[in-house]
């Protein structure tokens, strides 16, 4: 029997297509916002990144990516210390959310909130905290000196040193949050095995816990990374002037220069650059899963 | 409720598929008023998915549904004034006992008199009087199955669906609250659709059973006719346990390898056929040459001593096993021993000839 | 210091054995904390030179901050934002996240998608990209324009909260409660919002925070007497050091510590259907 006049079958089918619908429109509002919010007017600017002065097609801006050699300055620093940041994000939050995880679930929950404070605290404070412990009568040089660990005040901001700190501070809670949630899902029992089977504490950790907690490290390291490409305000702020990062030279393009082509055509090369990582990884993490058994 | 003011549901080419998968095939069913039906069948079979499109919350994509003489099947479900409880009760746990009861009446706008009145005759109707103060998690299993019940029937709806109400719960309270169940039946009245998958429960409480596989009925009937007199082998072995064995009918009689037997009533269709054995109406004979009873030859495979009873197992002369209950208190056979088991002549049964092909 | 020799883990190492491991969280746990708690002390400093431990003890800064008009103008603009993107976002994430749960359409992933696009696409092509279209017309500097912005921004993570509430939430009290005689909708007011409304509010802290804090589309988008707090802080801490910022940093510092055990505190209390 197939879909010829069933009983009522029409009214059916009208009322199944009336319910989801309505169902359907509950979400219209959210989409329409973001659709004339975002979508519009970042489709605008891969628009406009594609017309030179005069209005027509062009490729100009991103030839001039390829010559100017600001360009190629902003990106390749913006490079390094997304990948310095990620790096160390990583040495520092993976102890970190290992020892948490390690912890009873009360005393792990109130660590948790010297993670969760930060996270939420307002980007500018934190910066501006910064500023403050960095520079040459901050905290950070006057206690230095006093216990005799360096002579004379160190130069902690106003460079990349206070852009990395700055910007290492503002995305561990980023890498800790992803880590530790995985590291608490992993079953204890598989290091029960490891030690049972012979397994010294150290190559329990390093051939049990540590590949079963690679899903979360890969996570958190892309949300660092991915983030650190786009910044813009600790660079602003630490670096003095002396850091443009892509999103501080997309800023100056539009407030010096009111240069829209240059800044929407490095905006839109950043996007392509994120949405390709993006991708590459989430192929690389559905093949770690893949390769690690189907997951812990 | 007077029974009269139950409803008949009537159910004509009910059909649903998702994408190949057809999951009800132009089914039609009749509810009698005030009756009690049980849909029986294996996992997959279609009858929580029957119930859920009598209750509205599926959509067929065909088919018709009558509740007396309203045509439902496009009604929203919170419209249909069917009474539901649930596998897993679904009780509110923001609510207490008495709100959870309550919802019903409030949802219709009765008075909040008569609404506290209400609640409470259907707390004592599933005997659970003055509970009505407790929260849901300070309730065991059977308590709050009986809840749910009480919030299904405190508006007096005409209808009543249940789908596997009983399966969370153990053993003993189980089979408690299956003879709970149907009494309180009894006592309302009103016309009740009961899905279930365990065909104990479906020939305990029933009053017609209606089986299915594969999104087809395959016999509907009452317990006994079903357990008796099965349509098809699916029924036959789905509901309690059965050996099936080849016999040859002719002019003459029946006969089984050569052994001949005699039949409850004489076939019309000549030629092999299915007879279908309950092992419970075998018994081990004393002598192999009893009179006025079917003689089948047998060699032990087992025999298991299980306190109230000996387990043996035998196979017959054409290689089938089948269970055989000894008394405990007669003597155990052993295992390759030569015995004869009994079958008397009204508890043989053939199977209908199949109508129908895959 | 026997507990340094007790077993720690499964494998029996040591307390004592990874004593460094606890050093390091330790140290990375208090790098974490500093900066958002040394903002306290400074801004009952009394210098103009962002001295700690403060040398002196006043009010100064506070003064200073509640007796500008435009940092007062600033705040009201961003407490103004930061209500309505509350009521905006949460209104339409959670419509949106209970619409594509209940429906299961097929193309409810890409819907979801388009969602959650403000996470994914840097901020700052958001930013500009708003700032051209709003020039064009002619709703920057306006509550209105930052409203929609932020809320742009803040649907994602309430509908990402809510979603996952909703999944943990059993539908079959819905479908009880319609098969008792609620339609869709009171059977959500009724059953489904009371419970879920912890996460509602998780939610709606999470957006008002987001907005409260947003600095980057903030910097294009509000202006002139529509400047909002970030903005204004951000120009201040390019130019010249002021103290005032210790204040207005302690005062945000203790909001969002507030607004984060509210919902935090809410959170564990979603009642769980058994």
């Amino acid at each position: 029997m197939s879909h010829e006049a069933g009983l009522n079958a029409k009214g059916l089918r009208r009322d199944a297509l009336a319910e989801r619908l309505i169902l359907f429109s509950l979400s219209g509002p959210a989409v329409l916002l973001v659709t004339m919010t975002m979508l519009v007017p970042v489709g605008w600017l891969f628009w406009l990144s594609f017309l030179d002065d005069a209005g027509g097609f062009s490729l100009e801006h991103y030839q001039r990516m390829l010559v100017q050699p600001s360009y190629g300055r902003a990106f390749r620093i913006t490079f390094e210390i997304s990948f310095i940041t990620t790096a160390i994000c990583i040495l520092l939050g993976y102890p970190l959310a290992y020892a948490l995880s390690q912890l009873p679930r009360r005393v792990a929950n109130i660590c948790m909130i010297a993670v969760m404070l930060p996270f939420w605290t307002s980007l500018l404070v934190r910066t501006y905290a910064w500023l403050v412990l960095l520079q040459r009568q901050g905290l950070i040089n006057t206690w230095g000196i006093k216990l005799g660990l360096w002579d004379s005040p160190l130069a902690l901001v106003h460079n990349l040193n206070g852009t990395l700190i700055g910007m290492i501070h503002i995305m561990l809670p980023f890498m800790v949050l992803p880590v530790y949630a995985t590291m608490r899902s992993i079953d204890r029992d598989y290091l029960k095995a490891a030690a049972n089977l012979g397994a010294s504490p150290t190559l329990a950790f390093w051939l049990v816990f540590l590949p079963l907690s690679l899903p979360g490290l890969v996570a958190g390291a892309l949300m660092v990374f991915i983030l650190c490409l786009g910044f813009y305000v600790t660079p602003a702020v630490l670096g003095g002037g002396k850091i443009t990062m892509v999103a501080n030279r997309i800023a100056t393009d539009i407030e010096l220069f009111f240069n829209w082509g240059a800044a929407s055509s490095l905006g839109v090369v950043l996007f392509i650059l994120t949405g390709i990582i993006l991708y590459a990884a989430s192929r690389l993490v559905r093949l770690d899963r893949f390769l690690s058994g189907g997951g812990a | 409720m007077a029974r009269d003011a139950a409803l008949p549901i009537a159910v004509r080419q009910l059909t649903k598929s998702y994408g190949t998968l057809r999951v009800l095939d132009a089914v039609d069913l009749d509810v009698q008023r005030g009756e009690f039906l049980t849909l029986l069948g294996p996992s997959g079979s279609g009858k929580t998915t029957l119930l859920m499109m009598l209750a509205g919350f599926v959509r067929p994509d065909c088919g018709s549904i009558r509740f007396g003489e309203r045509e439902v099947i496009r009604l929203a479900p919170h419209k249909r004034d069917v009474g539901m409880v649930f596998q897993n009760y679904a009780l509110f746990p923001h609510m207490d006992v008495a709100a959870n009861i309550a919802f019903p009446l409030k949802l219709r706008g009765i008075g909040k008199a008569e609404t506290k009145q209400r609640v409470e005759q259907a707390l004592e109707l599933v005997k659970l009087g003055g509970y009505g103060a407790r929260r849901i998690y300070q309730l065991s299993g059977g308590q709050r199955q009986r809840i749910a019940l009480a919030r299904a029937i405190v508006f007096e709806p005409r209808i009543l669906l249940m789908d596997e109400p009983l399966s969370a719960l153990d053993k003993q309270l189980r089979e408690h609250m299956q003879i709970e169940l149907r009494q309180l039946h009894e006592r309302l009245g009103m016309t009740t659709v009961y899905v279930t998958h365990d065909q104990r429960e479906a020939l305990t409480m029933s009053d017609r059973i209606a089986v299915i596989d594969l999104g087809r009925i395959r016999q509907i009937d009452t317990p006994k006719a079903i357990y008796e007199r099965p349509a098809n082998r699916f029924v036959a072995e789905f509901i309690g346990e059965s050996t099936f064995i080849t016999v040859d009918v002719d002019a003459v009689g029946c006969s089984f390898n050569g052994v001949p037997l005699t039949l409850a009533s004489q076939p019309s269709r000549k030629g092999s056929h299915q007879l279908m054995i309950r092992p419970e109406r075998l018994t081990i004979l004393e002598h192999a040459a009893t009179a006025g009873i079917n003689v089948l030859p047998a060699t032990v495979t087992a025999a298991i001593y299980q306190g109230d009873s000996v387990l043996v197992q035998a196979s017959l002369s054409d290689g089938k096993i089948v269970s055989v209950r000894a008394s405990a208190s007669a003597r155990v056979p052993l295992v390759r021993e030569e015995i004869y088991l009994g079958l008397k002549a009204a508890d043989t049964y053939l199977l209908p000839v199949e109508e129908r092909a895959a | 210091m026997s507990w340094l020799r007790q077993p720690a883990t499964e494998t029996q190492i040591t307390h004592g054995g990874r004593l460094w491991l606890y050093i390091l969280a330790g140290l990375v746990l208090l790098f974490l904390m500093l900066p958002s708690i040394i903002v306290i002390p400074m801004s009952f400093s009394e210098s103009q030179y962002l001295e700690f431990p403060p040398r002196e003890w006043s009010l100064r800064w506070y003064r200073n901050y509640f007796n500008s008009t435009a940092w007062m103008q600033a705040t009201e603009t961003s407490f103004k934002a930061a209500i309505l993107t509350m009521i905006v976002a949460t209104l339409f994430g959670t419509m949106a996240a209970y619409g594509l749960h209940a429906a299961r359409l097929g193309f409810a992933g890409l819907i979801l998608g388009i969602l959650l696009a403000p996470i994914i696409v840097p901020v700052i092509l958001v930013g500009i990209g708003v700032f051209y279209v709003y020039v064009k017309i002619k709703l920057v500097n306006s509550i209105t324009g930052l409203v929609l912005a932020h809320s742009m921004l803040a649907i994602p993570i309430v509908t990402m909260v809510v979603s996952s509430a909703l999944k943990s939430f059993d539908m079959n009290q819905e479908r009880v409660a319609r098969s008792l005689g609620a339609s869709r909708l009171r059977a959500f007011f009724f059953v489904t919002l009371p419970q879920i409304r912890f996460s509602v509010i998780s939610g709606a802290v999470l957006a008002f925070l987001t907005s409260f804090d947003e600095v980057i589309v903030s910097l294009f988008v509000s202006g002139g007497s529509n400047s909002t707090l970030t903005r204004n802080m951000f120009n201040a801490l390019r130019d010249q050091i002021d103290p005032t910022i210790a204040a207005m940093s302690t005062l945000v510092v203790i909001l969002t510590s507030i607004l984060l055990a509210i919902s935090q505190f809410l959170g564990k209390n979603d009642s769980r259907s058994d």
